[in-house]
This record gives structure tokens, sequence and C-alpha cells, in this order.
């Protein structure tokens, strides 16, 4: 069954064009792979499906459990199920980790019900401490203000940490690799797959194969010039990871 | 703006008498032995100042012309019972533990309640007129003794006509554990004119939380100028918390002073949220060798307020430490100023001053001023200081949003996280959640 289809998406940022007619299909169960030369939109797509107000969809649709979410804003696209993890996260002073995780929590409950409490204090240390523990994270962390000062392996975990606890149904991993060590790739790929089930969608958007070592893609796209161009098995990745991007160039521009 | 006539002033002693004033007489001044002599200091003091204008650096921000002078009698004794009564949530204790003592000030009288056991140990809190009665030696000790009622034209009609106030004095090396409370409790349409007095002993700690307070009563004028004289002697440690939510139609002026002896500690909190125009002046006089203060300021404006504070830290020591933050959010058409300065005096080696104000402006129409300055008469100090203001960006907003937080949520927690380092500052978790309560009612609407 579909989780979330895209179709003929077209996006652009100040009155440009970037993603150009992208059409792509994740049932539940399936990790796939978007992969592709800088600059061909795979980030463009990931923020225009997480909703960001400077990415402007001019036209298609995206249909996430039952229906078109382009309309959502995307605090409401998160509560549905939808979830990035950022190349990027940004910094937000004075938030710890646990004040904006219990935030979301909360925002999820009330969101359900609006008289609803809110998670209970314990609960939610329980919640935290075991999630963190998952990713190997040192408990102090959840008191250090969010994304704040932390070093580019922090910043993915704290990711795949906001991943575990909202539980998401589509995960898009925009270039979640970028900036790890081997060690540090390792513990965050192992969380994403631990968090992985047959109820739910992972895309992976990376420049790189190497992270398709650690998670596992059922199928992998190309992407360039706003469009997949080519798509494929596993195979695929290895495939760029050999001869780079320029075959799939010449084939996509010949067929222009 | 409005088209308003030009009117040509010849600037002489003459002209300023005819300027715009209050329309106080000596006559209503209140007779007391105690004060007497400062009051008529004051009198004289008040005839002598006209109203600032914008001409007065201190005063260049802060426009007083549609100050409707003639808007604000003096309430009469018991005039509170015709008022409406001091909100019940302004009673609960804010610094940690049951109060020790508290005092509420109201329009016309005032109740008193202090422990007995600090009582025994010679403690002092009471309110004005019970001191000019019970304490006038210390009294006419105390006043004038930090804020001269030269200072300015709000200095004056305090010093002069001043109906309430607390006296709190700690006797040598006592340790007093209860936090004390007070609330000067202004609604109506009348003048309120206050006057604290603060004398902590060598040796002697004290936590104090004073609040000024109105409901907000529209359509009325309210004017509050106060005076808070401060002396932390030798060794003596005090935590002043000092917290304004006057009703939005409340002009509220106030000159302070602390003066801090010798390895004595001062930790002053200030938080604000209320009147409609604020011009408050705050003065920290580290006096003593190894002396610190430090400052720690909440403002929250909306609408239409304007809140003005003027600090200046003082270095008159060696070996004396300051550290300074205010930190303002502002919304609707509002405004801020902040005016800081740090001046170390000759001689006063060895000081460590630090001032910062950070702001965060949460509409167009709203304005904050941030202007730090340094004054140093010393060769081997350390003062450093920043100003900044800020608006909300959309990347954090998006980033929260993203993980499921509505907008005026998402917006509350960065607002939160913008103002978490005055809160890691205040000892009192009280206070952090009266700061908290501020900023989720101001940003609710």
């Amino acid at each position: 069954m579909s989780i979330l289809e895209i179709k003929n998406l077209h996006v652009g940022i100040d009155g440009k064009e970037i993603v150009k007619g992208l059409n792509l299909t994740i049932n539940s169960g399936e990790v796939h792979a978007i992969m592709g030369p800088n600059g061909t939109g795979k980030s463009t797509l990931s923020y225009a499906l997480m909703g960001h107000p400077s990415y402007e969809v001019t036209e298609g649709e995206v249909w996430f459990k039952g229906q078109n979410i382009l309309d959502l804003e995307p605090d409401e696209r998160s509560r549905l199920g939808m979830f990035l993890a950022f190349q990027y996260p940004v910094a937000i002073p004075g938030v710890t980790v646990a004040n904006f995780l219990r935030s979301a929590i909360n925002a999820r409950r009330r969101a359900e019900n609006p008289e609803d409490k809110g998670v209970s204090i314990p609960e939610f240390r329980k919640m935290l401490k075991e999630k963190m523990s998952m990713l190997k994270m040192d408990p102090a962390f959840a008191g250090r203000y969010l994304n704040d000062g932390f070093s580019g392996g922090e910043k993915k975990r704290a990711e795949i940490l906001q991943m575990a606890v909202l539980q998401p149904s589509i995960a898009i991993l925009d270039e979640t690799d970028s900036g790890l060590d081997i060690d540090a790739l390792r513990i965050v790929s192992e969380g994403v797959n631990t968090l992985m089930n047959e109820e739910m969608g992972v895309l992976v958007i990376t420049h790189y194969q190497r992270l398709l070592n650690y998670i596992k893609p059922h199928f992998v796209h190309v992407m360039m010039g706003g469009r997949i161009v080519e798509s494929g098995g596993p195979d695929l990745a290895l495939q760029l990871e050999e001869h780079g991007y320029d075959w799939v160039r010449e084939k996509y521009e010949a067929a222009e | 703006m409005e088209e308003k006539p030009k009117v040509v002033v010849t600037r002489t002693r003459r002209a300023d008498s005819a300027a715009k004033d209050f329309p106080y007489t000596q006559a209503q001044i209140r007779p007391g032995e105690a004060l007497q002599a400062y009051r008529a200091r004051a009198w004289a003091a008040y005839q002598k100042h006209s109203l600032p204008d914008t001409s007065l650096e201190a005063w260049r921000r802060t426009d007083l012309r549609s100050l409707p002078v003639d808007a604000f009698p003096l309430p009469l004794p018991e005039a509170y019972h015709d008022l409406p009564s001091v909100q019940e949530d302004l009673l609960l204790p804010l610094a940690d533990g049951q109060h020790g003592g508290q005092i509420i000030l109201r329009p016309g009288g005032a109740s008193v309640e202090l422990s007995q056991e600090l009582a025994a140990q010679g403690v002092i809190f009471t309110d004005l007129l019970t001191a000019e009665r019970e304490h006038p030696a210390l009294l006419a000790k105390l006043a004038g003794k930090t804020v001269n009622p030269e200072e300015g034209k709000f200095a004056a009609l305090a010093a002069a006509f001043a109906q309430n106030g607390i006296l709190l004095y700690i006797p040598k090396n006592v340790q007093v554990q209860a936090p004390l409370h007070s609330i000067l409790w202004g609604p109506g349409g009348y003048a309120h004119f206050s006057h604290l007095l603060i004398l902590v002993e060598e040796g002697a700690s004290v936590t104090y939380v004073h609040e000024a307070a109105s409901p907000d009563e529209p359509g009325i004028n309210t004017l509050h100028a106060g005076i808070v004289e401060i002396q932390v002697m030798q060794g003596a440690n005090l935590r002043f918390v000092e917290l304004q939510s006057w009703g939005k139609h409340a002009w509220n002026f106030s000159h302070e002073r602390a003066r801090v002896e010798r390895d004595a500690q001062l930790d002053w909190i200030f938080g604000a949220i209320g009147s409609r125009l604020t011009k408050n002046f705050s003065e920290l006089d580290l006096a003593g060798q190894g002396a610190q203060g430090r400052m720690s300021g909440f403002y929250f404006t909306d609408g239409n307020q304007h809140l003005d504070h003027d600090t200046q830290q003082n270095h008159l020591a060696p070996h004396t430490s300051s550290d300074l933050l205010f930190k303002g959010a502002l919304k609707g058409k509002s405004r801020s100023v902040w005016q800081g300065m740090i001046y170390v005096a000759p001689g006063a080696q060895k000081t460590d001053g630090y001032q910062a104000n950070r702001n965060l402006v949460l509409d167009d129409r709203a304005r904050a001023d941030s202007i730090p300055g340094l004054e140093i008469l010393a060769d081997d100090v350390r003062c450093t200081h920043g100003a900044t203001v800020g608006k909300l960006e959309e990347e954090p907003l998006f980033y929260l949003k993203s993980r499921g937080i509505p907008q005026d949520e998402a917006e509350k927690l960065v607002v939160e996280g913008f103002f978490d380092p005055i809160f890691q500052r205040i000892p009192f978790e009280g206070v952090r959640e009266r700061f908290q309560n501020y900023i989720a009612d101001k940003m609710s609407h």
C-alpha cells in the first residue's frame, strides 16, 4: 500500500523552478534512496515535502495518508506522520532538547484532544532515556540547548533521536551521512534500521553511496535537473559509486 | 503624525515655571517630624525642576508631552475601600519558602505582617507611615542617603509626597531565611508616590521581593513616582526582586540606587511588563573594595507601551565586579529603551564590569533602542558590553513546526528560549514561573 505518492511535482524558489515534474511512490515497508549530483533539487524536494514557506509548489500533488498535503502547514504534516531529518538542523538557543521534545509530543496529544494535560514528566523521562540509550547518547544531552554548539555528528544524532521519539510513518533523511564519522554513521544507521517497520516508509536523500551500505534501500533513484531520470534496485547505487553520474547525464541529455 | 502648532518658548528661569507642571502644593505634603527636613528639601527641588523634556540626554527617547499632569489627585486616607482590591495571585510567595513577612500598600492605607521570630531578631519590615511614628531616627538617617531628591523632577516629587513606602532593616549578622514580600497596589485615577528604604547591616542577609501592580482600567490615568534607596553594608548579602505590572494606563517613574559596601553582594532582579510609560533609573554603586553586584532585567511590552530603563554601574572602589543582563521582547507598536553605563572611577583598579542588553522584536511596528556605554577612568580593568536587537527568524520556527509544534507555540518556545539566560540567573522558581506566565500572557494576544 502506498504511503507517499508524489505526482508531477514542480517546486520553485524565488521564482526559479528547481523541481520540474517529479513522480515517486513509496509503499509501506520500503526504503527508497534518491541520489544525484549537487544542485539537482534533492534538498528542495525535501523542504517542499515538509512545507517550508520559501519553497513554492507551482504544480503537482503530494498524497500522504489519503490526502493531498500541499495545503497543510508543516506542523500539520508532522502530526500526520511526516518527518524530515534536516541536512543542516538549526540551533534554538535557550530551548533544551528535552523541553523541545516534550513540546513536540504534547502538541501531538493536544491536536488529538485539546483537553490533554500533556505527557507526565516521569513517563517522558523514561521514554527519552530509552531512545537516547539506543542511539548511545549521553543523558546530559537532553539538557543542552537544541543544536546549539552541537558538532555535526551530534546534530545528526539529535535528528534521529527526534525521529525515534515522534515515530513517523514516513521519514525523509536529507544527507544524514554528511559530517558523520564512521562510528557515528553506524550508530545513526542502526537507529534508523531499528525504527523501520512494515508500516513505515523511508526516503534517503544522499550524495554518496556510503550511507546505503548501512541503510539498505529497496529502490534507488537518480535525480537530475529536477526530475527522477533513472530508477533501479540497490545495484544502481553501486553502479553510480563505481562509474559516477556521467553516464546517467549523457543518457538523460540524449533523451531531452 | 499629527500636525501640531509650533510654539516658540524663550527659555529663562521664569519660563520654566510657566511650562506644564503638576498642580501639587506644599500644603499637600504630609506633616511628620521624621522626614520634615528631607521633605522641605525635596519640595524646593520639586519647584526648581521643570518637567523633563527630550532636550535632556536621559529623556531624549521618552517624551512626556502627552502626560496629563492635572489628572492625578492624591488619594485620601482609606481611599482603597472604594477601589478594586488587590489581585489574590499577587499575594502568593514568589521566592522559595513561605513569607517571613508581607506588606500590602494600598491607596490611603497599608497592612503589615512580620513573623514574630524576625521581629524578635530586630528585623524591621514595616510601611512608611508606621516607620515615621516608630523609627523616626532610622528613617531620617536613611532618607536621601542614596537617592538625592534633587536628581530630577520625579525623585523630588516622590520624596516630597510619598504616601506609602517600606522600611526594611536587617540588623548586623542576622540571616533572614524566609523571604520578605511587599506589594504596592495602585488602582484608580490617582497619583501614587512611594519610597522604599532598605538597610542590610554588616554580615546580614535577606531576600526581598517588591512588586508594584494595578489592574487595567482603560479610560483613566494613574501616576506612580517612586524612590528606592538601598544600602548593603560590609559583607552583607541582599537578593532583591522588583516586579512591575502596572495597568496599561499608568505612568511610572522611579529613581533607584543601591550602595554596596566592602565585600557585600547585591543580586538585583527586575521584571517589567506593565504601564503605559515607564522611565526607570537604576544605579548600582560598588562603593567598597570587593563589592559585587548583579543586575538582571526582564521586560516584555506590547500595544502602545513605552518602557525606558536607564542603568548605571558605578565602580567606585578597586576589585569590584558588576554583571548586568537585560533582555526584552516587544510586540505591537510598543517601544523599549535601554541605556546603560559602566563607570569606573579613578583608582578603582582590577574591576570587572559587564553589561549586555538583548532585544527580540516580534512585530515590525515595535522598536527597541539599546545604548550601552563605558566611561573608564582607571587603567587596570576589564569591562565588556554588548547590545543586540533581533527579530523572530523563519528557520527556527519552521524547524519547530516541522516537529508538529503549531506556529503560536513555536513562537512561544523561541521567545522562552530567548529569555532563558535571564531565567538561569534567577534563583527563585516562583519568579521564573511568574516570568513564564508573563510570556504566555503576552504571547496569547
